[in-house]
C-alpha cells in the first residue's frame, strides 16, 4: 500500500537529529511495549508481515506523529481485536471484560533466552529454479497495490542490475493477508542513483533493495 | 504561568501518567489478566536487549574480521554462519549479510518501509533509525544525512544504500583505522562505534600516543 510508512524520498521531515549517548529505552512503558509485542507475537496468531501491514494501516498523521513503539502499540491493539484476543470494549474501558480468544502458544520467561536465540528464518526449501542470476537486468514492476507490498514507490518501474541471488524467501505480500507463504527468490537489485532520482541525483549514489522475484520483469 | 508550567513538565517527562504509560499499562494489564501474557518474559525480553544483546556483539565481530582475514572472508561469504559462529543469533539476525567500507566505496544501511534492523549484532536500533527524516534522505541525500553525523566522505568516495526491505539484515564493517597494527582485538572492538556498523560513522582512531 501506498501508505505512510514508505518514506523514501519525501522531503520535509527535516535534519535527522542523533541523540548523544541515547539510553536503550527512553521510559518504563518503552519496555513494556517491546515486551507485549514480542509476547503477543508469540502466540501464533498473525506473522510479521501482518504486523508490518497493521503497523503501515495507522492513519498517515498519526503514524508520522507517532514514535515507533506508539506505531507498534496501536497496531498491536489491531492484531489483538483482529484475532478475538482483546475487544475493542475492553481497550476503552482498560480492563477485562471477557475471556477472549486462546492463543496456540504463551510465552513464558523460561521460554525467552531460547526463542529471542532461534529467531524467525523466513528462508524455505527451494522449489524453483532462479529466473535471474547475478548480473541481469531487470526492471521493477509498477504497481500501486492496496495491500501489503515491500516494493518501495521510489523503486518501482526502475532498471537495475540483479547484484546477488539471496534464497527462496515466503513472499512478504501474500503472507501478511492470509494468502500462504508462497515462497520465492529474493534478490538483491542495485540501482543508480540517477535511474531512481534522476536530475540532481547524488553523483556516485546507488541504491539497492531486496527483491522478490515477482517484483522483477527481464529487460 | 504555573498551570503552563505543570502542562509542560508532563509532556517533558516519561512519568507515569503520559497517554502512551496509561495505555501500554492497560494492555498489559487486560493481557495479564487474561492468561495471555507473563510479566515475568516482558522482564527477561527488556534485560536481555539492556544487557546482553547490543552493538558490542557487533563490534567484536567486526575487530575479529580486521584482525583475521579467514574471518573476513567467511564473513563476506556467509555472514549468517560467521557471525553464529560468535554465539550471535536469533530475532532480526536470522539472514545476516556484511558489506565492508573500502577506499573507493562507503555502505549506508537503512530501512524506508519500516525499522528492520540487525538486532542480534546491534541491539534495538535507536529512535533516529526509525524515524521519518533518516528514512525519507538515507535513500536519496545520504551525504547530507552523513554531515548531520559529523561525517564528511571524500567526494570521490562512492556511497552504497542497501534498504532493508526484505529479512536480510544488514552490519557495515568499517574500514579499520590507521595506526591499529597492535592492537588486540579487544582494543580494536572499543573503535567499533553502533553507527560506524550502520554506515552512519566511521571507526574511532585511536588516541594519539604522546
Amino acid at each position: 500500500m501506498n501508505g505512510p510508512h514508505d518514506l523514501g524520498g519525501q522531503h520535509g521531515f527535516g535534519p535527522v537529529a542523533p541523540e548523544q549517548d541515547e539510553p536503550v529505552f527512553h521510559g518504563e512503558w518503552e519496555k513494556r511495549a517491546l515486551g507485549v509485542t514480542l509476547a503477543c507475537g508469540a502466540f501464533g496468531a498473525w506473522n510479521i508481515d501482518e504486523s508490518r501491514h497493521a503497523r503501515e494501516n495507522i492513519p498517515p498523521a498519526t503514524y508520522l506523529s507517532a514514535s515507533y513503539y506508539e506505531i507498534w502499540i496501536r497496531a498491536l491493539e489491531t492484531l489483538l481485536q483482529r484475532h478475538g484476543f482483546v475487544s475493542a470494549a475492553e481497550l476503552a474501558e482498560g480492563h477485562m471484560l471477557e475471556k477472549g480468544a486462546a492463543p496456540k502458544r504463551i510465552l513464558t520467561a523460561d521460554m525467552v533466552p531460547a526463542v529471542l536465540a532461534k529467531g524467525g528464518p523466513c528462508d524455505r526449501p527451494v522449489a524453483a529454479a532462479p529466473r535471474f542470476a547475478a548480473g541481469a537486468r531487470v526492471r521493477t514492476r509498477n504497481f500501486n497495490p492496496a495491500t501489503h507490498t515491500r516494493l518501495p514507490r521510489y523503486a518501482r518501474g526502475k532498471v537495475g542490475a540483479v547484484e546477488a541471488v539471496q534464497g527462496f524467501f515466503v513472499f512478504a505480500d501474500d503472507n501478511a493477508h492470509g494468502r500462504g507463504e508462497n515462497p520465492q527468490w529474493l534478490y538483491t537489485v542495485v540501482f543508480d542513483g540517477a535511474e531512481i532520482w534522476g536530475e540532481g541525483a547524488a553523483p556516485g549514489l546507488t541504491v539497492s533493495i531486496d527483491a522478490w522475484e515477482s517484483y522483477l520483469e527481464p529487460v | 504561568m504555573s498551570h503552563d508550567h505543570d502542562h509542560d513538565d508532563h509532556h517533558h517527562h516519561d512519568n507515569h501518567f503520559s497517554p502512551m504509560e496509561a495505555r501500554v499499562r492497560a494492555l498489559e494489564t487486560i493481557l495479564t489478566k487474561k492468561g495471555l501474557i507473563d510479566p515475568k518474559a516482558i522482564d527477561v525480553i527488556v534485560e536481555t536487549y539492556e544487557t546482553k544483546v547490543g552493538p558490542r556483539n557487533g563490534a567484536r565481530v567486526v575487530a575479529k574480521a580486521w584482525a583475521e582475514p579467514d574471518f573476513a572472508d567467511w564473513l563476506k561469504r556467509d555472514a549468517t554462519a560467521a557471525i553464529a559462529s560468535l554465539g550471535y543469533t536469533g530475532r532480526q539476525g536470522e539472514h545476516m549479510r556484511a558489506v565492508f567500507n573500502d577506499g573507493e566505496t562507503h555502505n549506508l544501511v537503512v530501512c524506508t518501509l519500516c525499522s528492520c534492523y540487525p538486532w542480534s549484532v546491534l541491539g534495538l536500533p535507536p529512535v533516529w533509525y526509525k524515524a521519518p527524516a533518516y528514512r525519507s534522505r538515507a535513500v536519496m541525500d545520504p551525504r547530507g544525512v552523513l554531515a548531520e553525523f559529523g561525517v564528511i566522505l571524500p567526494e570521490a568516495r562512492k556511497i552504497r544504500v542497501w534498504d532493508s526491505t526484505a529479512e536480510l539484515r544488514y552490519l557495515v564493517v568499517p574500514e579499520r583505522p590507521t595506526g591499529t597494527d597492535g592492537l588486540d582485538q579487544d582494543a580494536l572492538a572499543d573503535l567499533v562505534t553502533r553507527d560506524s556498523m550502520i554506515g552512519t560513522g566511521l571507526a574511532l582512531v585511536p588516541e594519539a600516543r604522546p
